[in-house]
């Protein structure tokens, strides 16, 4: 007799500047990892562009990273792109967006709930990430502690990375993260794949081809509104990251409260 | 004072394409890039050639298969395009034969184009003036990646007269990561040190090892592949139900066709 599966969602949050294969690879891989543990089945995939208020350097307009993760997302099945989070006024902290995709995720779940007789396993989220994510745990500022333990404790991790052992170390070295390690899953990625939005920022900057590192539909896209010149990538050069800046000042409620 | 000319460059990548992987296409891409950028060259098209059946590779599926995946893959390029003359051969083809061939193409083609208008004896003529000409603004070039340049190491894997005729009278792009050092095995070969200006490495800052045996091996366990290969190769396999583990198991005890005949080994 097979097992139930909790239905499983996968959030990834980012600039996704622009979004690229390796982006889309995270999905497949880690959508494998959790059905072969046995005990999940991923029913769904959500890429949530940042908003432009994070302040990042070189951060194009969301419309155009919302846009261009919307090609790109074009052919599968599974994943889509959601744009709430680049909606919101100011930058959002990656628990809000968790809670508020989560509710969502609840709602449709019990309106569908009656043609399940069988399956009574609660809908999950959990946060879909890079190993360089973890690290940024250890930033001064960038992080609450009770956000943290919210995201790992309540939600969850599944942390895809290149075949190294650092995010398992970085597990290791933190206490909050250590004490919540069966919540974070580590997949292993055994290409080895440096492509990243910066490099292909950089390519192109450069006059250099990126085909193949990303989807043609994008990088049409790209060429068609110029995006990505010396003049985007200095943009925000100065500016603080908003985290930062928002949670020295009026830090959000936990869930608790 | 007269200006340099740019020379017209046709890279041809060989190997087994089992199956063609998006890391493939990247070493086009990146070798048109690094040859363009040196300002002496202009690269005019790519050639795709998979290798025939006949070469015995452990786990290679058959040529009609590679070509049509090849195929699919460069349905998008505009440069880009599969050649199947290798594959066709009964015999595994030599890699300097592949490239004389192609190369002889080449050279007719360009001189089609310059006979059109031409009676017979000055086209003879011309073709005798423009012999050395054309071979200096067209090469042919063979695009790899860092590990067939060392397996030029490989005893009885190469003749060195093929590889003399390739980086010497041709020419070699290598794409290479970050952490190889070609430079050093060029250096330790007085043959491609002899050759080493018509040798150009073509360093891949981004790691992208998407390799053909990773994306085997993912397969047979049932992984996902897609963003490795384009989605129409991956649906061309799972259509034609290649790459399983019976699939790699072909060849397992028959000994590589170079080593066969350089060596005069026999298959068990």
């Amino acid at each position: 007799m097979a097992a139930r599966r909790v239905p499983l969602v996968l959030l990834a949050c980012g600039s996704f500047n622009p979004i690229t294969n390796q982006h889309m690879r995270l999905f497949e891989l880690a959508r494998d990892h959790m059905h072969s543990t046995g005990q999940y089945q991923v029913v769904g995939g959500i890429v949530s562009p940042v908003s432009d208020s994070y302040g990042k350097q070189g951060l194009v307009l969301a419309k155009h990273r919302v846009a261009m993760a919307e090609l790109a997302l074009q052919s599968s099945n599974w994943v889509t792109v959601d744009e709430w989070e680049s909606q919101q006024p100011d930058w959002t902290e990656t628990v809000v967006t968790m809670r508020y995709h989560y509710g969502r995720i609840l709602k449709e779940y019990e309106r569908s709930v009656g043609m399940h007789n069988n399956s009574n396993l609660s809908p999950q989220l959990k946060l879909l990430c890079g190993a360089d994510f973890l690290d940024t745990f250890k930033i001064p500022g960038l992080w609450r502690d009770d956000h943290v333990e919210e995201l790992v404790g309540h939600f969850g991790l599944v942390c895809v990375s290149r075949g190294e052992l650092q995010p398992e170390r970085a597990v290791h070295e933190s206490d909050l993260l250590s004490y919540r390690r069966h919540n974070i899953f580590h997949v292993r990625e055994w290409v080895k794949n440096e492509t990243s939005a910066t490099e292909v920022r950089r390519a192109l900057r450069r006059g250099l081809s990126v085909k193949y590192l990303l989807p043609d539909s994008v990088i049409e896209y790209i060429h068609r509104h110029n995006l990505y010149t010396e003049d985007s990538e200095m943009r925000n050069k100065s500016a603080v990251l908003r985290p930062l800046v928002k949670q020295a000042q009026e830090p959000v409620k936990s869930l608790d409260d | 004072m007269e200006g340099h000319s740019i020379t017209k460059v046709v890279l041809l990548a060989c190997g087994s394409f089992n199956p063609i992987t998006n890391m493939h296409m990247r070493m086009f891409e990146l070798a048109r890039d690094h040859l363009e950028d040196t300002g002496q060259y202009k690269v005019v098209r790519g050639i795709i050639s998979p290798v025939g059946d006949a070469y015995k590779k452990k786990g290679l599926i058959e040529a009609c298969h590679r070509l049509e995946m090849t195929r699919l893959a460069t349905e998008s390029s505009d440069w880009v395009m599969v050649d199947s003359w290798e594959s066709l051969q009964p015999e595994w083809v030599e890699t300097a034969k592949v490239v004389r061939h192609h190369y002889e193409e080449l050279l007719a083609a360009e001189q089609n184009i310059d006979d059109v208008d031409t009676i017979k004896y000055a086209k003879k003529r011309r073709i005798e003036e423009n012999h050395h000409k054309d071979r200096d603004d067209l090469q042919l070039m063979l695009l790899c990646g860092a590990d067939v340049l060392e397996s030029f190491g490989i005893p009885n894997m190469w003749k060195q007269e093929d590889i003399a005729e390739i980086v010497g009278r041709h020419g070699l792009v290598c794409i290479t990561r970050s952490n190889s050092d070609p430079h050093k095995f060029i250096h330790q070969s007085d043959l491609l040190w002899k050759y080493r200006k018509n040798i150009h490495i073509v360093r891949e800052w981004v790691t992208n090892d998407i390799s053909a045996t990773h994306v085997r091996r993912s397969l047979r366990r049932g992984q996902s592949v897609r963003y490795l290969l384009p989605d129409s190769v991956i649906h061309y396999i799972k259509e034609h139900g290649l790459y399983s583990s019976e699939s790699e198991q072909k060849n397992a005890d028959v000994v590589l066709a170079p080593l066969q005949r350089y060596t005069g080994a026999s298959s068990s």
